[in-house]
């Protein structure tokens, strides 16, 4: 089974701190990290080619740094990858970056299955995975916390729901986009290690993967951001109650009262 | 498609609301879109359409005018009693042909998420994930999509000028429904699945509906949450009695989680869901910035904690110091019976 994983970097809240006055996280300088849904992405991938053999390739757009992402994924199993990397692919929303990664996997040739992460920490639109899906008119299944079976030409899923799950039969080949839930991914081995330092990592620009420079970046984004603002601040003093348990419950439930609440 | 004037933006016309059926039965997100989508097509002149997808619905589309439509559009087809991506995609997209709506609003849930997207890159339509807020230009129709970013740090409005439809998703439970107006009337307009949409789609074996409805976080008005403090499953119990008290839902941290002590359904945080309740009750939750990012958007956030020292503690509007065990229980038996 030949699968691509889409993996992107985002900035990590793993050491952010907490703004004392707006009670929000202070977001300069922090460092990028793989974004965490797509560990289980990666590790999926690695296990259904333990499984089943094949070839696990990750596929990342964004800046050149990105390539460490793509070298993290192979220590800890991927076999190799691809960046997207240049000028023109920057400001894409999901339908643009959907469409240039459509086009790589294309490129990359003969995928069987595209697996992505549930949604990206930064953006939290989980829009790319069936985005992808569409360029290529492949089918899907998102919010995937098992895969029960998987054969030359088709892979079972289970979906995730609100009011409980399903258990579907996809023809290969498809996108799906996995939860937490779907494992528990493996920490790089020293020669997994070794490994992600020796690889060359490919960048591909908009004309190695055909890209019709009107669907991507800024000019390829039905979207504009027009206008980026601070939340609304979270009220600043927090009322402290303490005392006996009793005495907890009656104050909460007063303050409970106050606001209308019960 | 791609708009390059005015003129060719006035081919389309109408606020649609894809309607969230779930367990056969239209979801109150649906009536909440149905109040905005009326607003926008108020400023803008125009109609209100809601799109009625699955199997068995025709009965209930009548209900659906009290919440202000117009007309709805109903597509009843046995092949849609479960959640088929690609029917309703191509269902959906036949509709967006024909009729031409000038926006099309659905609800953030898991069957939106994967619809919408879909649906966006087939009919080259701008796509903003969950909106908080939605405006619209009276002169272009315009919409005018604000929606957190990065955990809720930052607030980006975001406009789609040069393509039609635009398309949004709203959380369920961030707009609130009009009350239902039953003189109000419309006509339903019913839409047919052709064979050539069922071809090639997936095969649904097994449907699994969980009787435990407080695992809806989505839909929560209160949401009450617990951490490693929770010692073991049973532990959740005293959280589970509140939550059904008050008509809420129970959530977790990752640690509680990861103890298998409840279902990762129930994570709130980073890897886990993020939400956007009236209320929500952290009880011995430290507040590490994972768990924070997935409930710092609720309106009013409670702590209760033995350390008053905890970041969640420091960042709640009501910070409790005390013993989680005592004082929920305490708090359920304070609540009079619904
Ligand atoms: C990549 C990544 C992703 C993550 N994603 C998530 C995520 O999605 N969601 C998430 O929650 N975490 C996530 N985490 C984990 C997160 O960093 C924390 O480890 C986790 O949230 C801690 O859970 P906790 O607050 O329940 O436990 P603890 O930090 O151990 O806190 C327990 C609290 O309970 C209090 N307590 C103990 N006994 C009582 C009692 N009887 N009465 C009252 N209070 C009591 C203690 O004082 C303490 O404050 C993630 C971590 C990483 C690295
Ligand atoms: N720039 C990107 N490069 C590679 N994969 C991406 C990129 N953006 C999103 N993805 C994939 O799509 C998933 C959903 O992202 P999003 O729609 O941005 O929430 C992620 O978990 C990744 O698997």
């Amino acid at each position: 089974m030949k699968i691509v994983v889409c993996i992107k970097q985002v900035p990590a809240t793993n050491d952010a701190k907490i703004d004392p006055e707006t009670k929000r996280i202070i977001r300069e300088g922090l460092k990028a990290i793989l974004n965490p849904f797509d560990t289980y992405a990666v590790e999926e991938a690695v296990q259904l080619r333990e499984r089943f053999g094949g070839e696990v390739i990750v596929l990342s757009m964004g800046p050149e740094k990105a390539a460490l992402s793509i070298r993290e994924a192979v220590s800890v199993g991927a076999d190799r990858g691809v960046l997207l990397s240049d000028r023109a692919f920057g400001g894409s929303d999901t339908w643009a970056t959907s469409y240039a990664l459509a086009n790589a996997i294309r490129k990359i040739g003969d995928v069987d299955l595209v697996i992505c992460g549930k949604q990206a920490v930064d953006g939290d639109t989980a829009q790319v995975g069936p985005g992808i899906a569409a360029h290529l008119d492949w089918k899907q299944a998102t919010y995937v916390m098992a895969v029960e079976d998987a054969s030359d030409d088709s892979i079972v899923v289970k979906r995730m729901h609100e009011d409980g799950y399903d258990i579907c039969e996809l023809k290969l080949p498809a996108v799906v986009t996995v939860v937490k839930d779907i494992n528990t991914p493996r920490i790089p081995t020293l020669r997994g290690r070794l490994a992600s330092e020796k690889i060359e990592v490919p960048v591909w620009k908009p004309a190695d993967i055909g890209a019709d420079l009107s669907k991507i970046g800024l000019d390829g984004s039905p979207t504009r951001v027009v206008r980026t603002a601070p939340p609304p601040p979270r009220n600043t003093v927090t009322k402290k109650i303490s005392g006996t348990s009793a005495e907890c419950a009656d104050a909460l439930i007063k303050e409970l009262r106050l606001r209308s609440i019960l | 498609m791609r708009v390059n004037d005015d003129k060719q933006k006035n081919d389309y016309s109408n606020v649609w609301v894809i309607a969230e059926v779930l367990s056969g039965k239209i979801q109150p997100v649906t009536h909440e879109l149905a109040g905005t989508a009326r607003m926008l097509a108020d400023k803008r002149g125009s109609e209100v359409w809601i799109v009625l997808l699955g199997n068995n619905v025709s009965e209930q589309a009548g209900t659906l005018f009290a919440y202000g439509a117009d007309k709805v559009l109903v597509a009843d087809d046995g092949s849609m009693a479960n959640f088929n991506d690609e029917i309703e995609t191509r269902v959906l997209v036949r509709m967006i042909d024909k009729y031409k709506p000038e926006i099309v609003i659905c609800g953030a849930t898991t069957r939106g998420r994967a619809l919408i997207p879909r649906v966006a890159v087939v009919t080259d339509s701008g796509l903003t994930a969950d909106c908080t807020e939605l405006d619209i230009d009276p002169e272009n129709g315009d919409l005018l999509q604000t929606r957190p970013a990065f955990g809720g740090n930052i607030m980006a409005t975001i406009r789609c000028s040069d393509h039609r439809p635009q398309m949004s998703t709203v959380r369920p439970r961030v707009m609130k429904a009009p009350d239902p107006d039953p003189g109000r009337t419309g006509e339903i307009i019913t839409e047919n699945v052709t064979v050539s949409d069922k071809i090639d789609i997936k095969r649904i074996l097994e449907v699994f509906h969980s009787s435990e409805a407080a695992v809806n976080l989505a839909d929560a008005q209160i949401i009450i949450a617990g951490g490693r403090a929770m010692k073991g499953p049973e532990g959740f119990d005293i959280l589970r009695a509140f939550a059904a008290r008050v008509g809420g839902a129970v959530g977790a941290s990752r640690a509680a989680v990861d103890a298998g002590w409840i279902p990762y359904a129930h994570q709130v945080g980073q890897t886990g869901q993020t939400v956007q309740t009236k209320v929500y009750i952290a009880c011995g939750i430290s507040g590490q910035i994972q768990h924070l990012v997935g409930m710092q958007s609720c309106d009013l956030i409670i702590a209760i904690d033995k350390n008053p020292d905890t970041p969640m503690m420091q960042m709640a509007d009501i910070a409790v110091t005390g013993d989680l065990f005592e004082i929920v229980p305490a708090l359920t038996a304070a609540i009079p019976k619904l």
